[in-house]
C-alpha cells in the first residue's frame, strides 16, 4: 500500500468565460494504510476530488501523486479504485457478477487464474463464490455493494476511493457494509479516501478526516482531534448538526401535552 | 429475454402486426418469382379498365394488371427502403456514438451538427439530398438514408449518453478498460434492445417515405416500378380507375405500418411491464380485517384517554393495492392515536409500509389502492367519508411535508402563488389577502427575503428553502397536525437539522403534533416523543423515544438501533446487522413476519403472529420473546441469543 | 409582522427590481437563442448554397439536356456566374440575398423571388391551418384521455385510444390525401380535390396535413398528462384538498403542455415540410408543387430558393417553440447553459 497526495489540485467546469470552480487547490494526504474520511455537504466537491483522482473528472491544475509519482489516468494498470455510492447503477445488468469483477484484473493471467481470483474476491466480502455467475438484479442492495467492492479489490489497488457507499443502503443492511469495510482494512492494510455526509460513519471507519466547504478543505486531521476539539465554523455546524449530537437533546423532550395520563 | 419477447407476440398489435411483416417479407421474396410475367403483360383489349374478374384491380394505360403490378412492387419496395435504412442506421450509429469515442471537444463539434441538422423535418432534408443525388432510385435511396441519420443519431447519442452516465460505465473507465471497449461490451449491449426497435419503426418510416418520393416522381423512373411510382401514375387516373391509385395505396399503407406498428408494439412490450388491473375481491379483503382486528382490540387502550384530546384515532388501518397474484397488502391492521401538540415517529425500513400508513391517514391513495379502516378519526371527523367530505378541515388543518423538496412544487408557478392557493381556497381569502398572507407564512418559517421569495419558481430555491417553504404551506391554515414524510432526508445535514429546529418551532408555538416518518432512528430518536417501529406493514413496538436506546424490547428494534453508528458508538465493537432481507409486501410469511431475520425465532413464532400488547414499562410490544437478552457476535456482526 | 404583510400586498412586491432581475434572464436567454438561430441560418444558406455544387456533374449541362451545344451551356455557366472562384460565388450568392434577389428561374425567366412570393401564401395558409386544426383537436382529447385513464384505470379506453392514434399517426399524408380524394371527390362529389380557389377547397387538404399530427399530438399529451398527474407537485395540490378542476387544469395541464410543446414544435416543422407531398395531392398552388417541379425540370435557383424558405419557416418554428416554452416554464432558459 502507497501514500495518495493531492497537492493543490484544482478542478474546473464549465465554460472559459463562466467557469465553475468544484475543487479549489486541495491539499490532503492519504497515509500508508490509513483511512482518511472526507466529510462535507453536497456540492462541497468531495466527490469531484475522487473523481478527480480517478480520471474521471479533469484536473485543472496541481497534481494527484502516488508515493511521489503521478497517477496514471490512462491505460490497463490503475493503482486507483473506486467504489461508488448507488450499487444499482454501478454494475453492468447485462453481465455477470463473475464478468464485472473480473474487469479490472490486470491482463496477462490465464482464464482458470482470473476465475479463482474471482471465487478468492467473493469470498473475501463474504459472498458465495457461487454467484460469480448470477446477474446483479437477482442481488440486493448490500450483496451488489459488496461485489462493487470485490471488483475494486480485483485491480489490485494501492488505494481504494469510496465515494458515499453506504448512503444509498437501507440502515440494516448499512452496518454490514461498514463493519466489511473496516474488516478489508484491518486485514489487507488498505489505503483508503472514504467519503461520506455522515460524521458518525466517518468516525466509525476513519483515523484521520478532512472537511470539505465550497471546495475547500477547512480543517483536517486526526479523528478524535477534529471531533472533540473543531478549530472551523463549519466543523462546528456539522458536528451540532448529527443527530443525538446536540446539546439541547441530552434530555429527551417531555410529552409537552394536556393529557391526564 | 425471450420470454420478454413472447409476451410482445401475445397482445394483439404485436401479433397482427408481427404476422403482418412476415407476410410482407415473404410476399417481398415470392411475388417476383411467381407473377413478373403476369404484370408484365399487356393486354390491349382492357386499357384503363376497371376492376373485374380477369383483372382484379384494373388496368393502367398500357393494360397491364396493376394487382400483380403491386404485388410484385413489393419486391423493389422493400428493398429500396431496407437500403435506405441500413444506410440512416449506420450513418446514426457513428454519428451518435462519436461524442463517446472522439472525447469532448470533437464529440461537442458532432453533437452541434446532429442538433442543427435534426431540427430539419425528414422530407426535406431528402428533397434536399434528392436534388444533390438526382432524380431516380439511387439517389432517393441515399436522400432517404441521409435523411433518416440526424434524427437516429441524436436517439444513438441521447442513449449512449443515458448509459455512459451511468456509475458502472465509470466503473469500467477506473479499471483501465479503453473507449472501444467499452463502448463495445458496456455501451451497445445496454442499448441494442431500443435500436433495433427504432430501426424497425425507421424501416417503415422509410417505406414510406420512399413512396412519397416515388409518389412526387423524384424516386423510381420507369421501367422499374414501385408502390410509390404506381401511386404515381393512379392518382393521374383516380377518376378513371380508382382502383389503380387505392391498390398500391393500400399496399404502401399495410406494410409500412406493419413495421412500424410492430416496433412500437415491441418497445411498449418490452418497455414498460404490463400490470395486471385486477380489483381487489370483497371478500379477500375480509383476511386482513380478521387477522388486523385484533390489533384493534389492543388499540383500545388508547380509548382510555379523553377523545378530544386526539388530534388523531386510528384504529385496524388497512392499505392494499391489486397485485397480480392476488391483492398485495403492504399495511396489515395498524392502530395508533396521536395526542395535542404529540411528536409521534414512525421508523422503518423502505418497504415496511410506513409512508403509505402517512398518506393512507392524509387521503392520498388513490385508486386502485384502497385504504380501510375500524377507526380513522382526525379531529373527531370520519375520514372514512372521503377526502371530499372534509376537504376544508384537512386542507387548513392538516399538514403535508413530503420527501424531495426539489419535485414537490409545481415548476411552473411563483411561489408566493402555489401557498396562496390554500387560503384561497379553504379561507375565503381574495388573491391579495393570501399572497399577504403567504409572504408572512414564508417569513414565518424564516425564508429572507420572503416579498421577493414569494415571486420566484421553485428552481430559484435550494432545497432547504424549499423544505421552509412547503412547511410554511402546511401552516397558512392553523394546523394542528403536521405529517412529515422523510422531511429531511433528501437534505445535507446541516440543512436537514435547520428543518427540524423549524417544525420543533412550529410544534411549540402552536401545540401542534407531528407525526415525522423517517427511516433514520437516530432523528427520530432527538426529534419525537414516542415512536412506532414499524416491520412488514405492522406495528412491532410502540415506545417511547428516550427508550429507543436501551429500552426497546422487540428484537428488530433493538438491531436497527445497535446497526447506525452515532458519536458515541464503541469504536472496537462491530456493527449490528439484521441478516436476510425484508419482507416482500406480495409475499408476507405466516406467523411473525420478522421470524426468518430473528435470532430469538422459535416454531411458534413462525406459526402464530404475536399481537402488539402493553409492557409493563408504558410502552407496546409485538413479540413473544421481547426484552430477552442479545448480544452481539464479534465475528459476524449479527445479534444472537444470550448464551448466560 | 402583520403591518408588513399588509403593506406588501397593497403595493406589488418590489417591481423595479424583479423586472431587472427578470430582464437580466431575459437578455441573457435572448442573446444565446438568437445566437444559435444564426448559426443555423448560417449552416442552412451555406448548404443551399452548396446544394448545386455538390451535385455531380455540371448542373447546367444537365438542366438543359445532352443535346444542347457547348456554347448555349458555357454561356449560361457565364451568366450564372459558376465560372467565378467558389468563394467569389458564395460572395455574390450572400449579397443577392441581401437584396432580396434569388436568381432567376431557368425555365420561366421570371426573378425566383417573384415565383417564391407568389406562391408562399398558399403555402403558408395550409400549415397554418391544419396546426390550428390539429392543435384544437389534440389538446382536449389527449387531457381528457389523460385524466380517464390516470394511474392504470380504464386499460381497455388506453389500449383502444393508443392504437388508433399510433395507426393513425403513422399513416402518411400523401396516403390520406388520396383516401380523402377517392371519398370525398370520386365517390361523393362533394368537395373539390384541386386548387385553392373556393373556401372548402381548403377542407380536404387541411385535414389530410392535420389527421396525423393530431392524433401524435393528442397520444404524446395523454402521455404527459398521466406521468404528470403522477408527479410529486401533484401529490402536493392534493395534499392542499385542491378541487380536481383546479388540480387537472391549473397544476398539470400547464406542465403536460409544456413537455408536449417541443413536440408540438417538431410537428409543425415537419407540417410544413407535409405540405409537399399534400400539395402534389390536392394541385395546390403553393411551394410544394413548384419545388417538385422545378426538380424534375432542374431548375436549380428555385430550388434553392424554396429550399431555403422551408428551411427558414423551419427555423422560425423552432424559435418561437422556445421562446413560448421559455415563458410557460422559466426553467427551460436556463437548462442549456
Amino acid at each position: 500500500m502507497k501514500e495518495l497526495r493531492f497537492d493543490d489540485v484544482t478542478v474546473r467546469y464549465g465554460t472559459v468565460r463562466r467557469p465553475f470552480t468544484a475543487v479549489d487547490g486541495v491539499s490532503l494526504v492519504v497515509p500508508a494504510g490509513q483511512v482518511v474520511g472526507l466529510v462535507g455537504e453536497s456540492g462541497s466537491g468531495k466527490s469531484t476530488l475522487a473523481r478527480a483522482a480517478v480520471g474521471l473528472a479533469p484536473i485543472h491544475s496541481g497534481q494527484i501523486l502516488l508515493d511521489g509519482q503521478p497517477v496514471p489516468r490512462r491505460g490497463r494498470v490503475r493503482p486507483l479504485q473506486m467504489v461508488f455510492q448507488d450499487p444499482y447503477s454501478s454494475l453492468d445488468p447485462r453481465m455477470t457478477i463473475g464478468e464485472s469483477v473480473a474487469e479490472p484484473i490486470p491482463p496477462g493471467s490465464s482464464r482458470a487464474e482470473r476465475r479463482e481470483e474471482v471465487a478468492r474476491l467473493l469470498a473475501l466480502v463474504h459472498l458465495d463464490p457461487s454467484v460469480a455467475t448470477a446477474l446483479p438484479g437477482r442481488l440486493s442492495g448490500g450483496q451488489r455493494q459488496r461485489v462493487a467492492l470485490a471488483r475494486a479489490l480485483a485491480g489490485q489497488p494501492q488505494v481504494v476511493i469510496a465515494d458515499e457507499i453506504t448512503s444509498a443502503l437501507d440502515v440494516s443492511i448499512q452496518g454490514a457494509v461498514l463493519n466489511l469495510v473496516r474488516e478489508l482494512q484491518r486485514e489487507l492494510g488498505l489505503s483508503m479516501l472514504f467519503i461520506s455526509h455522515n460524521l458518525a460513519v466517518v468516525r466509525y471507519v476513519a483515523s484521520h478526516v478532512a472537511v470539505m466547504y465550497e471546495g475547500r478543505i477547512v480543517e483536517q486531521g486526526p479523528v478524535e482531534q477534529v471531533l472533540v476539539d473543531p478549530q472551523h465554523d463549519y466543523t462546528r455546524e456539522l458536528l451540532a448538526a448529527v443527530p443525538g449530537n446536540r446539546p439541547t437533546s441530552a434530555t429527551p423532550h417531555a410529552p409537552r401535552t394536556r393529557s391526564t395520563s | 429475454m425471450s420470454r420478454r419477447w413472447l409476451r410482445v407476440l401475445r397482445t394483439p398489435l404485436g401479433l397482427t402486426t408481427a404476422a403482418l411483416v412476415v407476410a410482407v417479407v415473404v410476399l417481398a421474396i415470392v411475388a417476383p418469382v411467381l407473377w413478373s410475367d403476369r404484370a408484365e403483360v399487356y393486354d390491349t383489349d382492357n386499357i384503363l379498365a376497371g376492376p373485374s374478374g380477369d383483372h382484379w384491380a384494373g388496368t393502367d394505360g398500357l393494360g397491364r394488371d396493376i394487382f400483380f403490378r403491386a404485388l410484385v412492387a413489393s419486391r423493389l419496395s422493400l428493398e429500396l427502403a431496407l437500403a435506405a435504412t441500413v444506410i440512416g442506421v449506420l450513418a446514426g450509429l457513428l454519428l451518435g456514438t462519436a461524442p463517446l469515442l472522439l472525447g469532448r471537444r470533437l464529440g461537442r463539434l458532432v453533437t452541434t451538427g446532429v442538433n442543427i441538422a435534426v431540427a430539419f423535418p425528414g422530407l426535406l432534408l431528402a428533397l434536399f439530398f434528392a436534388v444533390i443525388f438526382g432524380v431516380g432510385a439511387t439517389g432517393a435511396v441515399l436522400a432517404i438514408g441521409f435523411a433518416l441519420a440526424p434524427s437516429f443519431a441524436r436517439l444513438v447519442q441521447t442513449l449512449v449518453a443515458g448509459v455512459a452516465a451511468l456509475d458502472y460505465v465509470s466503473a469500467a473507465r477506473v479499471a483501465g478498460v479503453g473507449r472501444v471497449r467499452i463502448l463495445l461490451r458496456h455501451v451497445l449491449p445496454n442499448i441494442a434492445e431500443p435500436l433495433v426497435v427504432n430501426a424497425t419503426i425507421a424501416g417503415g418510416g422509410a417505406l414510406l417515405a420512399f413512396a412519397g418520393l416515388s409518389f412526387l416522381g423524384l424516386g423510381v423512373q420507369q421501367p422499374s416500378y414501385d408502390w410509390g411510382r404506381l401511386l404515381f401514375e393512379g392518382i393521374g387516373m383516380i377518376y378513371v380507375n380508382p382502383a389503380a391509385a387505392l391498390a398500391p395505396g393500400i399496399a404502401v399503407l399495410v406494410a409500412g405500418l406493419a413495421f412500424n406498428l410492430f416496433g412500437e408494439s415491441v418497445a411498449k412490450g418490452l418497455g414498460v411491464s404490463a400490470v395486471g388491473g385486477v380489483p381487489v375481491p370483497a371478500t379477500s379483503s375480509r383476511l386482513t380485517g380478521h387477522a388486523g382486528r385484533r390489533d384493534g382490540t389492543d388499540g383500545s387502550t388508547h380509548m382510555a384517554m379523553a377523545p378530544s384530546d386526539l388530534v388523531l384515532d386510528v384504529v385496524d388501518l388497512r392499505v392494499s393495492f391489486p397485485g397480480p397474484a392476488g391483492p398485495i397488502r403492504p399495511v396489515r391492521g395498524i392502530s395508533f392515536s396521536v395526542r395535542h401538540g404529540e411528536a409521534l415517529g414512525v421508523v422503518g425500513e423502505s418497504g415496511s409500509g410506513k409512508s403509505l400508513t402517512a398518506l393512507a391517514v392524509a387521503q392520498l391513495i388513490e385508486e386502485p389502492g384502497r385504504v380501510e379502516a375500524d377507526r380513522l378519526e382526525f379531529r373527531g371527523a370520519d375520514l372514512r367519508d372521503g377526502p371530499r367530505a372534509h376537504r376544508h378541515l384537512l386542507g387548513t388543518s392538516m399538514a403535508m411535508v413530503f420527501q424531495d423538496p426539489m419535485t414537490s412544487f409545481n415548476p411552473t408557478r411563483r411561489m408566493g402563488s402555489q401557498l396562496a392557493e390554500v387560503a384561497v381556497h379553504h379561507q375565503g381569502m381574495t388573491r391579495r389577502q393570501a399572497m399577504a398572507r403567504a409572504v408572512d407564512r414564508l417569513r414565518a418559517v424564516r425564508v429572507p427575503e420572503p416579498e421577493r421569495r414569494a415571486t420566484q419558481y421553485p428552481h430559484e430555491f435550494s432545497g432547504g428553502m424549499r423544505q421552509r417553504a412547503m412547511i410554511g404551506m402546511g401552516v397558512m391554515g392553523n394546523p394542528s397536525l403536521i405529517i412529515a414524510d422523510e422531511p429531511t432526508t433528501a437534505l445535507d445535514v446541516t440543512v436537514q437539522q435547520q428543518v427540524l429546529d423549524l417544525l420543533q418551532a412550529i410544534r411549540d408555538e402552536d401545540d401542534v403534533a407531528l407525526v415525522l416518518i423517517s427511516h433514520d432512528v437516530t432523528v427520530v430518536g432527538e426529534v419525537c416523543d414516542r415512536v412506532l417501529v414499524m416491520y412488514a406493514g405492522r406495528i412491532v413496538e410502540d415506545l417511547p423515544a428516550h427508550q429507543l436506546q436501551g429500552g426497546a424490547l422487540h428484537p428488530y428494534t433493538r438491531a436497527l438501533v445497535a446497526a447506525v453508528p452515532d458519536m458515541r458508538t464503541d469504536l472496537d465493537q462491530p456493527l449490528a446487522v439484521v441478516p436476510g432481507r425484508p419482507v416482500d409486501p406480495s409475499d408476507v410469511p405466516t406467523g411473525c413476519a420478522f421470524a426468518a431475520r430473528c435470532p430469538l425465532a422459535d416454531d411458534h413464532c413462525r406459526t402464530v403472529d404475536p399481537p402488539l400488547a402493553p409492557t409493563p414499562t408504558g410502552s407496546q410490544v409485538a413479540c413473544w420473546h421481547a426484552g430477552e437478552p442479545l448480544e452481539l457476535d464479534e465475528g459476524t456482526g449479527e445479534l444472537v441469543e444470550a448464551k448466560s | 409582522m402583520t403591518t408588513t404583510a399588509s403593506s406588501v400586498a397593497s403595493t406589488p412586491p418590489a417591481v423595479g427590481r424583479l423586472s431587472g432581475v427578470l430582464s437580466h434572464r431575459w437578455v441573457r436567454f435572448g442573446v444565446r437563442r438568437l445566437g444559435r438561430l444564426l448559426m443555423s441560418l448560417a449552416v442552412l444558406v451555406t448548404a443551399s448554397f452548396l446544394m448545386i455544387h455538390l451535385i455531380p456533374g455540371d448542373p447546367v449541362r444537365g438542366a438543359l439536356g445532352p443535346t444542347a451545344p457547348t456554347a448555349l451551356v458555357e454561356a449560361r455557366r457565364e451568366s450564372l456566374g459558376l465560372n467565378d472562384p467558389l468563394w467569389l460565388q458564395y460572395w455574390h450568392y450572400l449579397q443577392g440575398l441581401f437584396t432580396g434577389d434569388l436568381g432567376t428561374s431557368l425555365s420561366s425567366k421570371l426573378p425566383v423571388a417573384d415565383v417564391v412570393s407568389q406562391r408562399l401564401p398558399a403555402t403558408l395558409m395550409l400549415a397554418v391551418l391544419a396546426f390550428a386544426v390539429a392543435v384544437a383537436v389534440a389538446v382536449p382529447l389527449g387531457v381528457g384521455m389523460g385524466v380517464l385513464t390516470r394511474r392504470g384505470r380504464g386499460r381497455r379506453s388506453e389500449l383502444a385510444f393508443t392504437t388508433t392514434s399510433v395507426v393513425v399517426g403513422t399513416i402518411p399524408d400523401f396516403l390520406i390525401g388520396v383516401g380523402l380524394v377517392y371519398v370525398f371527390g370520386v365517390s361523393l362529389h362533394v368537395l373539390p380535390v384541386a386548387g385553392n380557389a373556393t373556401a372548402d377547397a381548403y377542407v380536404l387538404p387541411v385535414i389530410a396535413l392535420a389527421i396525423g399530427p393530431a392524433a401524435i399530438l393528442a397520444r404524446i399529451i395523454r402521455v404527459e398528462m398521466v406521468s404528470v398527474l403522477e408527479a410529486d407537485f401533484v401529490r402536493t395540490a392534493r395534499a392542499k384538498r385542491l378541487p380536481s378542476r383546479t388540480i387537472y387544469l391549473g397544476h398539470a395541464l400547464p406542465n403536460a403542455l409544456t413537455a408536449a410543446l417541443t413536440i408540438c414544435g417538431l410537428l409543425l416543422s415537419s407540417m410544413v415540410a407535409g405540405t409537399v407531398l399534400v400539395e402534389n395531392v390536392f394541385a395546390w398552388p403553393g411551394l410544394g408543387r413548384t419545388i417538385v417541379s422545378s426538380i424534375l425540370t432542374k431548375d436549380y435557383p428555385v430550388v434553392q430558393a424554396i429550399v431555403l424558405v422551408y428551411g427558414v419557416g423551419v427555423l422560425v418554428v423552432n424559435t418561437v417553440v422556445d421562446v413560448v416554452l421559455a415563458l410557460l416554464d422559466p426553467r427551460s432558459m436556463i437548462a442549456e447553459d
